[in-house]
């Protein structure tokens, strides 16, 4: 840490490393979080698609429960992490690959939030909208 | 003797096993298959969930009339190979991370390999033995286009 002129140490963001704290451990545990998310939603909707093979009834009641408002939010939220997943993956890709990726990843990771507002704000009320209207008996 | 010590920066080249290095390709192929998934899943979620009335128009009628068309065949074969091996690479480096028993580790490996293998199976046989007209289904639950709606 250097030395201030009252003779007193100034904490310092750590050098050289990627995932030790800030926006580069965040992005690290966000990623990891995200992941794991969506392969156990994977994993049910691989089978809950394979319910057209069984009968038109038996997909069609199980992708109704799809279309309540509490799964509605649940499938935001999914969204929310599929975009967060893809956008900090380019951004993983841009470290990895580009010159000045490690650079820049804490301003990548700002934009990677940036992107990720601005997908959901066009995201989240067509189909919050979608969901209620359908719940609640409209068009 | 005069024993010889190779200066710190001589030429030093990495002594590995003969053989294809895994861990280079799937660090390759999570790279790789990410950008094709970012592209196949971005696509599904438009098509299914903002175009029209989204969730709530999707019904077996509905994927009756995408698996009726090989483009949408294809898109949903590609994102659930891509996707799985895709998820099935990362849930294998988070229990390489955490798993500290060897037989924990093992299991865990394991039962994600199982997951993997037969949801690529299920899913892949789904895709294409779907039959979008089944006999002997009420009409209005089958796609226009099927024989008993015409």
């Amino acid at each position: 840490m250097p030395e201030n002129s009252a003779g007193t140490m100034t904490p310092r963001r750590p050098a050289g490393t990627l995932y030790r704290g800030r926006e580069g451990m965040w992005s690290w545990v966000l990623h990891r979080i995200t992941g794991v998310a969506i392969f156990f939603f994977l994993l049910v909707h691989v089978l809950d698609t394979a319910m057209v093979r069984v009968a038109p009834e038996a997909y069609n009641a199980v992708i109704s429960t799809y279309q309540n408002p509490i799964m509605g939010l649940g499938e935001t939220a999914l969204v929310a992490a599929i975009v967060f997943h893809a956008f900090n993956g380019i951004r993983i890709i841009l470290i990895d690959l580009w010159s000045k990726g490690a650079k820049y990843q804490r301003v990548m990771f700002w934009i990677v939030i940036g992107l990720w507002v601005v997908a959901m704000l066009g995201f989240a009320p067509r189909h919050l909208i979608n969901v209620f209207t359908h719940a609640m008996g409209g068009a | 003797m005069a024993t010889t010590i190779d200066s710190p920066r001589a030429p030093h080249t990495v002594r590995r096993n003969r053989g294809v290095n895994w861990e280079k390709w799937g660090w390759i192929y999570m790279r790789a298959s990410g950008v094709v998934l970012l592209i196949l899943i971005f696509g599904h979620l438009f098509v299914n969930l903002l175009v029209g009335d989204g969730i709530s128009a999707i019904d077996f009628a509905f994927i009756g009339g995408k698996w009726s068309d090989p483009f949408w065949q294809v898109w949903d074969t590609l994102m659930l190979w891509l996707a799985l091996i895709h998820g099935g690479n990362g849930m294998r480096t988070i229990v390489n991370d955490y798993a500290t028993r060897p037989l924990t580790r093992k299991i865990l490996l394991a039962g994600i390999l199982v997951a993997v293998v037969a949801e690529i199976v299920l899913g892949t046989l789904v895709i294409y033995t779907f039959d979008p007209c089944p006999v002997g289904s009420p009409a209005d639950l089958l796609p226009s286009f099927c024989p008993v709606n015409q």
